[in-house]
């Protein structure tokens, strides 16, 4: 299988904080990983890594073939293309609608109208928000919201989607709503997922592979059955 | 003390970084036209009432306060040339950038940050798009040359206010009041003081940007960047202004 994200000895400290202390990874094309740990153990740290917001320490994270510490400007930003980034909040842009936040993404590819007219809803229609294409973030709910921030990180058809807790915050329908979406991304695009959740019915529904954050490093990884029937009181913990 | 001196000059480059940046964005395509235009809209005309009303108290104000001092020597037909040179040179610009800092530097303060906060300038980044260029070069590039066309027109209506202050306790007509002005005025009245407004306006914004594009802490980070933001803006149209007059006055 190829591998469209490796991660070797990363390390990230915040002052005296070690936040990553040896973070070894590898995501295969079209896997989905959920990583789990509890709340300051590193899990959004590690995804804002993935796409240079945040500089580590050490390390080495190669994806999609480039190695991030050699990529810089305009280069970063053509593999950032490649990657989307779905906030916990939507991080929708308040002052714009549906549509412009949609098309935000597209203004250095200069499409022709028609063209990103038609990117804009079918990115719409996978997330089933057609209707809400001229409505402002302020008149969306929570789930709507959500769905829309993943419309517009779908609309440059990214290989990878970093998911950073997607279901936090929603009713358990949305949530359940939300993981099959994401479920139906993977199976449309064959796109590779890391999705940061503590969410165990979204693990459920959407992990390929599972990785366990503690102490700054990786804990114990394996597929949901094997971590949720660990041996391991600590490790099943996660899971109740 | 050794702390805050760190501080201080880590906050100073930063500022530098930032200013160096915004002259580098300005010149390399992509141009965001759009987002200039949209914050010229927002930035300049969306400012004109308040300055509007601002120009002429000032304007009426002064008149009547400086009568009576006037009439004390004898000098009350120097009332319209005296008030002229006094808004023209130093209260009309000064005003205007201090009630634009208020209005403008507040606004892209709290915009930014509050932007800062809830990640979108992040989700912006992580798509490949620029959201310097995008939010900060249009909005410093807008101020810089809006607030200039605020003063004049502040200019006017502060002088069209000393006009109604002459007739409330006088009476001056329109073309001799008008006549008064214009041959007291001279170029070098007029030109050094609206090109102060370009480094008043380039200030306000940058600053306000600064303060939000880096904002912390969540929403309080977002009134901090705000209030931090007329302040510091405030105190550089003063700062300005002191070394236009001393630039002015060698030449």
């Amino acid at each position: 299988m190829e591998s469209v994200i490796e991660i070797a000895h990363l390390k990230k400290s915040f002052g005296s904080n070690e936040v990553l202390k040896d973070i070894n990874l590898k995501i295969e094309k079209g896997e989905n990983l959920v990583v789990f740990g509890k709340s300051g153990s590193g899990k959004s740290v590690l995804i804002k890594c993935l796409v240079g917001l945040i500089d580590p320490n050490g390390g080495e994270i190669t994806v999609l073939g480039k190695n991030l510490n050699e990529v810089k400007g305009k280069a970063l930003n053509e593999l950032r293309k490649k990657i989307g980034f779905l906030f916990q909040s939507g991080a929708l842009y308040d002052s714009m609608t549906v549509r412009e936040n949609l098309e935000f993404p597209l203004r250095d590819l200069s499409k022709p109208k028609e063209e990103t007219d038609a990117l804009v809803l079918e990115a719409l229609q996978n997330v089933g928000l057609e209707e809400a294409i001229d409505k402002m973030p302020s008149e969306l709910s929570g789930g709507m919201r959500k769905r829309i921030g993943l419309a517009r990180t779908l609309i440059l058809k990214p290989e990878i989607i970093l998911y950073d807790e997607p279901t936090t915050g929603l009713d358990p329908i949305t949530s359940k709503e939300i993981s099959e979406l994401i479920l139906a991304v993977q199976k449309k695009y064959n796109t590779a997922s890391i999705i940061i959740t503590h969410d165990v019915e979204c693990a459920r529904l959407t992990a390929n592979r599972m990785m366990i954050l503690k102490n700054g490093t990786a804990a114990a990884e394996g597929t949901f059955t094997e971590l949720s029937q660990s041996n391991d009181n600590e490790i099943r913990a996660y899971f109740q | 003390m050794i702390s805050s001196l760190k501080i201080f000059f880590e906050e100073a480059g930063t500022l530098t970084h930032f200013t160096l940046r915004f002259f580098k964005e300005l010149f390399i395509p992509r141009y965001e036209f759009k987002e200039f235009i949209k914050q010229a809209y927002l930035i300049g005309y969306k400012s004109f009432p308040l300055i509007a009303v601002t120009g002429f108290i000032m304007g009426l104000v002064l008149t009547i306060q400086s009568r009576p001092t006037l009439m004390d020597f004898g000098a009350e037909s120097w009332l319209p040339a005296m008030v002229a040179v006094s808004i023209v040179r130093e209260i009309g610009p000064v005003i205007t950038a201090l009630i634009f800092a208020g209005k403008v530097g507040s606004g892209i303060g709290a915009e930014l940050a509050s932007m800062k906060v809830n990640e979108q300038i992040d989700a912006m980044e992580v798509a490949g798009n620029n959201p310097f260029k995008f939010l900060v070069v249009t909005r410093i590039a807008a101020a810089t040359l809006m607030l200039p066309i605020l003063v004049i027109v502040a200019d006017a209506i502060a002088l069209y206010g000393s006009y109604i202050g002459c007739n409330l306790q006088g009476d001056v007509s329109f073309p001799l009041f008008f006549l008064q002005v214009i041959e007291k005025l001279s170029f070098a009245d007029i030109f050094p003081a609206i090109i102060k407004t370009f480094f008043f306006g380039f200030a306000v914004a940058l600053i306000g940007c600064y303060k939000g594009y880096y904002a912390k802490n969540g929403t309080q980070g977002v009134g901090e960047a705000a209030n931090s933001a007329v302040v510091y803006s405030s105190l550089a149209v003063f700062i300005i202004d002191m070394m236009a007059v001393q630039i002015t006055n060698l030449l």
